[in-house]
C-alpha cells in the first residue's frame, strides 16, 4: 500500500523558484492557475526520496466506539514520471497475516493492483476503477491513501487560513477521475513546508463527509516531512480511523525488481 | 365566591372578554413554537427495549432509513436497453439525494466474476453507452439468481425492480431535513418519468413511511378542523335554534384550541400523527359545556326568565356537573400516560389541558359574550310531548323485557372481545388514498414486503466470522430462514463466500461451497472489501472488529402476532442449533409488532386507575356508593360492547385503539352524571319513586344528552376520516362507543334503576342521602 505518499504534505526541498511565484503572485493570475501552482509545488517539494521502508497501525473506531486495529508494513518506490509503486503486507488481524498488496499508482491511467493471499497461494489481480471503497474497512480509502500526482485534480486556491504550522494555502482540488467517490477536497497546505495539514473530503453530492486531520509531522534527511500520527473522521456516519506511522526508513535499495508479482508472493 | 365570579362575568363583560383575549394571544404564541416530529421512532419511548435493541445495531452497525423506488416497466420487462439506461440514470441521480449514504440497483450491483487469475468485480451495468453492445439476456440471468437480488432489487419474473436509497439523516434541523429528501426524491422521480414515459415509479422505504405521518396530519387538520366547525355551527343554529349561541360557542372552541396549542408549544411539546388530532378532539369536547349551559338558559328565557337571569342560573345549576364531567373526561384522557408510545400521552395530555382550558372559558368568557351578544327567545308556555317523552314511556313500558335483553346483548357483544387480533402494521397504519400505502402494496405485492427482521450475530472474537463454524451457522439459518414462509429475501454475508469462493476457483460450480479455512475467508474478504466502490461497502453488514455480523430477512406482510412467533422460532433456531454465538434481533417491524402488546398490558393498569379515580369522583358527586357502583355498569359496558362489535368491522387491535377505553371512560361518564344526578334529585327531593324518576330524568336531560352525544359522534366521525388509520380507527370507536353509551344510558340504566332501586330499598336511600341538585 503506498500509505506513505499520504504527504500533501511534504515539504519543498529548499526555497525554489516556484514557491517564490506562489507567495507572490503574478496580477492576472486566475485561482485555478494559483491552485495549479500550489499543487506543483507540493509535488516538487517531495521529490528525490528514492524509497522508503515504513510500519504503520490503523485503530478503527465506530459510532459504538468499539475499536479494532490494523498493522501493515509499507515499502515505496519513487518512479519519476509517474506515480510510485509500493507493496504492502498485512500482520494483523491475524487471520490476513502474510498478504500482500502491490500497486503501481498512475498519473493519468487507472491504477494496477494485485493482492497476494497466502492461504489461497495465489496472485489476484484488482479492478482498479472501483479505488474509492474503504482500505481494510477504515474510513480511509484507496483513493485516499493514493501517491499525490499533479494530474490527478484541477485545483483552485480559496485563500490563506490560519493552520497549526502558521498560515496555510487553502486549496480546493476536484478529482479528474469519474470514478472517484468525491467532488471536491479542501486541503490546508503550510506556505512554509508544503505539508497537508488537513483535508475535508465533499461525496458525491457535495456533502461534507470526512475530515483527515495531520497531528504531527517529522522530518527525515533534512528535507522528507511525513506525517507520525492522523485522523480521519467520518461525518456522516460517526466512524473514525487513526493511523500512527511507524519510523521512516529512507534509501534502504529498494529495485524495480522488489516490486512485481513474483515478489508479491515472496513477501514476509 | 363562583357565584361572584359569574356575577363579574355578566357585569363586566368587555373586560372578561379584553382579559381572555390577552390570555389567548399571549398562549397562542407559543404556537410558533410547534414542530411536527416525522419519525416512526417517536411512537416508541426511550425506555423502549425494542427500541433500545436496535439503535444497539445501528451504532455499530450503520443506521438504514431507505427510499426505495419501485420501477415497473409498463411492458413486463426490466432487461430492455431503455429501461436498464432509466435505472442507470436514476441510479446515478439518487446519489445526489440529500443525505443518502448507499444506493443499490441492478445496474450498480457489484458482479464478481474470475477472470484468468483475476477477480472482477465491476456494476453489472457500468455505463449506459455500453448497454448496445451487452447481452442483456445473460444479465437478467445472473439477475434473477443471484440471492442478495431477486426479491429484493428485481422480482422473480423480472417484471419489476428497485433502487434502494439508504438515508442518513443527521438530525440537527428536524423540520427541515425529512421534506428535503422526500422534495429530492419526488423531483428525481419526476424527471426519471417525464424522460421514459413507458415506467411507472412508486415511492416507499421508511423515509416515505416518516414523511407520510406529517402529511396525513396535515391534510387532517387542514380538512376536519373547518368540518368540524362547520358541524358545531350547524347543530347550534338548527338544535339549539340559537345563532349568537352558535358564534359564542365557536369563540370557546377557538380559544381553548389556539391556548392549549399554543401552551404546547411553550411546554416544547412537538406534534406526532396522534398528538396532531388534538385540536379535532379538544374542538369536539369544549362544544358539550356550552351546549349545557346554553340548554338551560335557553329553557329559562322560554320560560320568561331575563337574559342576565338566565345566564346567572344557569350558570349555577351547570357548574357542578360540567366541572365533574370535564374533570372525569381529562382524568379519561390522562390516563393516556400509561402508554408505552409517548404520542399518546401527548394527546392524553393535550387534551386534558384543553378540556379543562374549555371548562373555565365557558363558566367565564362564554356568559361574557352572550352577555354582549343580542339574543332573543320566543316565550313558550306549554311544553310539548316529543321524542324523550316516548322513549320514557316506552322505556318504563317494557322495563322487564328491556333488562334481560340488553344484559344479554351487553353480554354477547362482550364475548367477541377477546376475538380481536393484535396488529401493529405500519404499513396500514394508512389507508389507501395514501401514496406511501399504495406505493408499498405494490411492492409487496411485486417484489417484497417493506418490513423486515435483523439478526445481529455476535461470534465473540475478533475476526470471528470468518470462523468456518460461524459461517457454516449462518449458511445454515440462512438457509432455514428462506425456507420459512414468511420470508421474502435475506441478505447475508455468509451468500458473497458462497460466491466469492466459486470465483476464486476459476467459477467453478462445485466450488460454490464456504471456505473450509478461517485465513483463507479472511483473506477473501480483505480482496472482496478492498475491489469495492465508494458507497457499496460493508459496513452495514460487518462490525469494525469483524466479530459480528448483521443479517437482514425482509419479510412479506405479515401482523404483528406472526412476527412475534416468527421472532420466538429464529430464537429457538438459535439456541438449539447455535448456542455458542450470541444473536441479539431486532427491527422496526418488531418494535411496532411489540408495541401493541405491551400498550395493551400498560393501558389496562392506566384504565383500571382512571376507573377507580373516576368511579370515586362519581361516588363523592352522587354522595352515593350504591349509585356509583351501578354506574359503573353503563360506564363500562359501551367500550366492552364497541370493541364486541369491533371484531365484526375490522378485527385488528392496535396502538390507537388500545387507549380507547381509557379515554371514552372520561366522555361516557358524562351521560351517566347528568342523567343519575336528575334521578337521584327527583328521588330525594321531590320524593318520586323510581319510575317517576326516570322519567323526570328523561324529560330534564334527555335533549341536552342527546344533542351533546350528536356533536361527540360527529367529531369523532369527522377523525374516523383521517387517512392515517391510527387516528381514524380510534374515532371510529370512540363514536361507537358514545352511541352505545347513550343507548345504555337511555334503555338499560333505567331498567336497572327501576330494578335494583325499587321501594323495598327506597327509604333506606332517601334517608341515606342528602340533597343534591344538579
Amino acid at each position: 500500500m503506498k500509505l506513505h505518499t499520504v504527504k500533501l504534505h511534504t515539504v519543498l526541498v529548499a526555497l525554489t523558484v516556484q514557491g517564490a511565484m506562489i507567495t507572490t503572485p503574478a496580477i492576472a493570475e486566475t485561482p485555478e492557475e494559483q491552485g495549479l501552482k500550489v499543487a506543483q509545488a507540493v509535488k516538487q517539494s517531495n521529490i528525490g526520496w528514492k524509497d522508503s521502508e515504513t510500519s504503520l497501525k490503523l485503530v478503527l473506531r465506530n459510532a459504538a466506539n468499539q475499536e479494532s486495529t490494523r498493522e501493515v508494513r509499507s515499502k515505496t518506490l519513487e518512479v519519476e514520471g509517474d506515480g510510485d509503486k509500493s507493496l504492502s503486507i498485512f500482520d494483523h488481524p491475524r487471520d490476513v497475516k502474510g498478504t500482500a498488496f502491490l500497486s503501481f499508482s498512475h498519473t493519468t491511467t487507472p491504477d494496477d493492483q494485485w493482492l497476494y493471499l497466502p492461504a489461497l497461494k495465489r496472485v489476484k489481480r484488482i479492478a482498479s476503477r472501483n479505488k474509492s471503497g474503504p482500505y481494510m474497512g477504515s474510513e480511509f480509502s484507496y483513493e485516499d491513501l493514493a501517491s499525490f500526482e499533479v494530474e490527478k485534480y484541477t485545483y483552485k486556491l480559496l485563500g490563506e487560513k490560519p493552520c497549526p504550522a502558521g498560515t496555510c494555502y487553502e486549496l480546493e482540488q476536484y478529482p479528474t477521475d469519474k470514478y472517484s467517490g468525491y467532488t471536491r477536497l479542501i486541503s490546508l497546505i503550510d506556505k512554509d513546508e508544503y505539508r497537508n495539514w488537513q483535508t475535508t473530503f465533499y461525496d458525491r453530492k457535495n456533502s461534507l463527509l470526512k475530515t483527515l486531520t495531520v497531528d504531527s509531522f517529522k522530518q527525515y534527511q533534512g528535507q522528507f516531512w511525513r506525517a507520525e500520527k492522523m485522523t480521519m473522521v467520518n461525518h456522516q456516519t460517526k466512524k473514525s480511523t487513526d493511523v500512527i506511522f511507524g519510523e521512516y526508513k529512507f534509501g534502504v535499495g529498494l529495485k524495480d525488481s522488489d516490486f512485481n508479482k513474483n515478489s508479491l508472493k515472496r513477501a514476509k | 365566591m363562583k357565584e361572584k365570579l359569574f356575577e363579574f362575568a355578566v357585569r363586566r363583560p368587555l373586560l372578561v372578554i379584553f382579559l381572555t383575549v390577552l390570555f389567548v394571544i399571549g398562549a397562542a404564541y407559543g404556537g410558533s413554537k410547534l414542530t411536527f416530529k416525522s419519525d416512526y421512532r417517536v411512537f416508541f419511548g426511550e425506555d423502549n427495549p425494542e427500541l433500545q435493541a436496535y439503535e444497539k445495531v445501528q451504532a455499530t452497525f450503520t443506521k438504514n432509513d431507505n427510499v426505495a423506488f419501485v420501477v415497473a416497466p409498463k411492458d413486463g420487462q426490466v432487461f430492455t436497453e431503455t429501461t436498464l439506461e432509466a435505472i442507470h440514470k436514476l441510479t446515478e441521480m439518487s446519489w445526489q439525494i440529500p443525505y443518502s449514504s448507499r444506493v443499490d440497483s441492478i445496474t450498480n450491483y457489484q458482479h464478481t466474476v474470475a477472470e484468468e487469475d483475476d477477480l472482477i468485480v465491476e456494476d453489472l451495468v457500468l455505463e449506459r453507452e455500453m448497454l448496445p453492445e451487452l447481452d442483456l439476456e445473460k444479465i437478467k440471468q445472473i439477475a434473477v439468481t443471484e440471492p442478495l437480488l431477486v426479491n429484493k432489487l428485481i422480482s422473480e419474473d423480472a417484471s419489476t425492480t428497485m433502487v434502494g436509497v439508504t438515508i442518513h439523516l443527521p438530525g440537527i434541523n428536524e423540520v427541515t431535513e425529512l421534506p428535503e429528501v422526500v422534495a429530492s426524491v419526488r423531483d428525481i422521480r419526476d424527471q426519471v418519468l417525464a424522460e421514459y414515459p413507458e415506467l411507472d415509479i412508486y415511492l416507499s422505504g421508511v423515509v416515505l413511511l416518516n414523511n407520510a405521518f406529517s402529511e396525513a396530519a396535515l391534510n387532517d387538520n387542514a380538512t376536519f378542523i373547518p368540518a368540524m366547525f362547520a358541524i358545531v355551527a350547524i347543530t347550534m343554529v338548527f338544535l339549539l335554534r340559537t345563532f349568537t349561541g352558535g358564534i359564542s360557542t365557536i369563540f370557546i372552541v377557538m380559544f381553548s384550541i389556539l391556548s392549549t396549542m399554543g401552551l404546547a408549544g411553550w411546554m416544547g411539546y412537538y406534534l406526532t400523527g396522534p398528538s396532531a388530532s388534538a385540536p379535532t378532539v379538544i374542538l369536539t369536547l369544549a362544544v358539550a359545556d356550552c351546549v349545557h349551559i346554553l340548554a338551560t338558559m335557553m329553557y329559562e328565557m322560554r320560560h320568561g326568565t331575563e337574559k342576565r337571569q338566565a345566564i346567572l342560573d344557569s350558570l349555577k345549576i351547570n357548574f357542578q356537573p360540567i366541572l365533574l364531567t370535564s374533570l372525569t373526561t381529562a382524568v379519561g384522557f390522562l390516563s393516556m400516560n400509561f402508554s408505552d408510545s409517548p404520542p399518546f400521552h401527548d394527546l392524553g395530555n393535550l387534551v386534558a389541558i384543553g378540556v379543562m382550558l374549555a371548562f373555565v372559558f365557558s363558566i367565564t368568557v362564554f356568559p361574557a359574550l352572550l352577555m354582549v351578544l343580542p339574543l332573543k327567545v320566543k316565550l313558550e308556555s306549554e311544553r310539548k310531548a316529543d321524542f324523550m317523552d316516548k322513549i320514557s314511556h316506552f322505556v318504563i313500558e317494557k322495563r322487564r323485557s328491556l333488562l334481560p335483553t340488553f344484559a344479554v346483548i351487553i353480554v354477547a357483544l362482550c364475548v367477541f372481545i377477546p376475538q380481536n387480533v393484535l396488529n401493529d402494521d405500519f404499513v396500514k397504519y394508512f389507508d389507501k388514498s395514501v401514496d406511501f400505502r399504495q406505493a408499498t402494496d405494490f411492492m409487496q405485492e411485486r417484489i417484497s414486503g417493506i418490513g423486515s427482521i435483523e439478526v445481529e450475530l455476535s461470534s465473540g472474537t475478533s475476526g470471528g466470522i470468518s470462523n468456518p463454524d460461524y459461517l457454516k451457522t449462518m449458511d445454515e439459518f440462512n438457509k432455514w430462514i428462506r425456507a420459512q414462509a414468511e420470508t421474502d429475501h435475506t441478505n447475508m454475508i455468509s451468500d458473497i463466500f458462497l460466491r466469492l469462493n466459486k470465483n476464486m476457483h476459476g467459477d467453478d460450480p462445485s466450488y460454490y461451497r464456504l471456505p473450509e479455512d478461517r485465513e483463507l475467508a479472511a483473506q477473501y474478504l480483505l480482496l472482496y472489501e478492498m475491489s469495492l466502490p465508494y458507497g457499496l461497502d460493508l459496513n452495514n453488514q460487518l462490525d469494525v472488529d469483524k466479530t459480528a455480523t448483521r443479517m437482514v430477512i425482509t419479510v412479506k406482510n405479515i401482523t404483528s402476532e406472526e412476527y412475534l412467533m416468527l421472532e420466538q422460532r429464529i430464537k429457538a433456531w438459535f439456541v438449539s442449533n447455535a448456542p455458542q454465538f450470541e444473536a441479539t434481533i431486532a427491527s422496526p417491524s418488531l418494535m411496532f409488532a411489540h408495541i401493541g402488546q405491551r400498550n395493551i398490558y400498560s393501558m389496562l393498569t392506566g384504565t383500571t386507575l382512571a376507573l377507580i379515580l373516576i368511579s370515586v369522583m362519581l361516588g363523592f358527586a352522587l354522595r352515593s356508593v350504591k349509585f356509583g357502583l351501578i354506574s359503573l355498569i353503563p360506564n363500562l359496558a359501551p367500550a366492552g360492547m364497541a370493541f364486541g362489535i369491533w371484531y365484526f368491522l375490522d378485527g385488528e387491535v392496535g396502538l390507537g385503539l388500545s387507549v380507547v377505553v381509557g379515554m371514552t371512560l372520561g366522555i361516557v361518564v358524562d351521560d351517566t352524571v347528568h342523567f343519575l344526578s336528575k334521578y337521584i334529585y327527583a328521588r330525594r327531593n321531590k320524593n318520586k319513586d323510581s319510575i317517576d324518576a326516570v322519567r323526570y330524568a328523561f324529560n330534564s336531560v334527555g335533549r341536552a344528552l342527546w344533542i351533546t352525544t350528536l356533536v361527540l359522534v360527529a367529531g369523532f366521525m369527522v377523525l374516523a376520516q383521517s387517512s392515517f388509520k391510527l387516528n381514524a380507527d380510534m374515532g371510529l370507536l370512540t363514536a361507537m362507543t358514545i352511541v352505545l353509551a347513550l343507548v345504555v344510558d337511555f334503555l338499560f340504566l333505567p331498567p336497572l334503576l327501576m330494578k335494583l332501586d325499587n321501594d323495598k330499598n327506597t327509604a333506606m336511600t332517601t334517608q341515606a342521602m342528602t340533597t343534591k341538585e344538579s
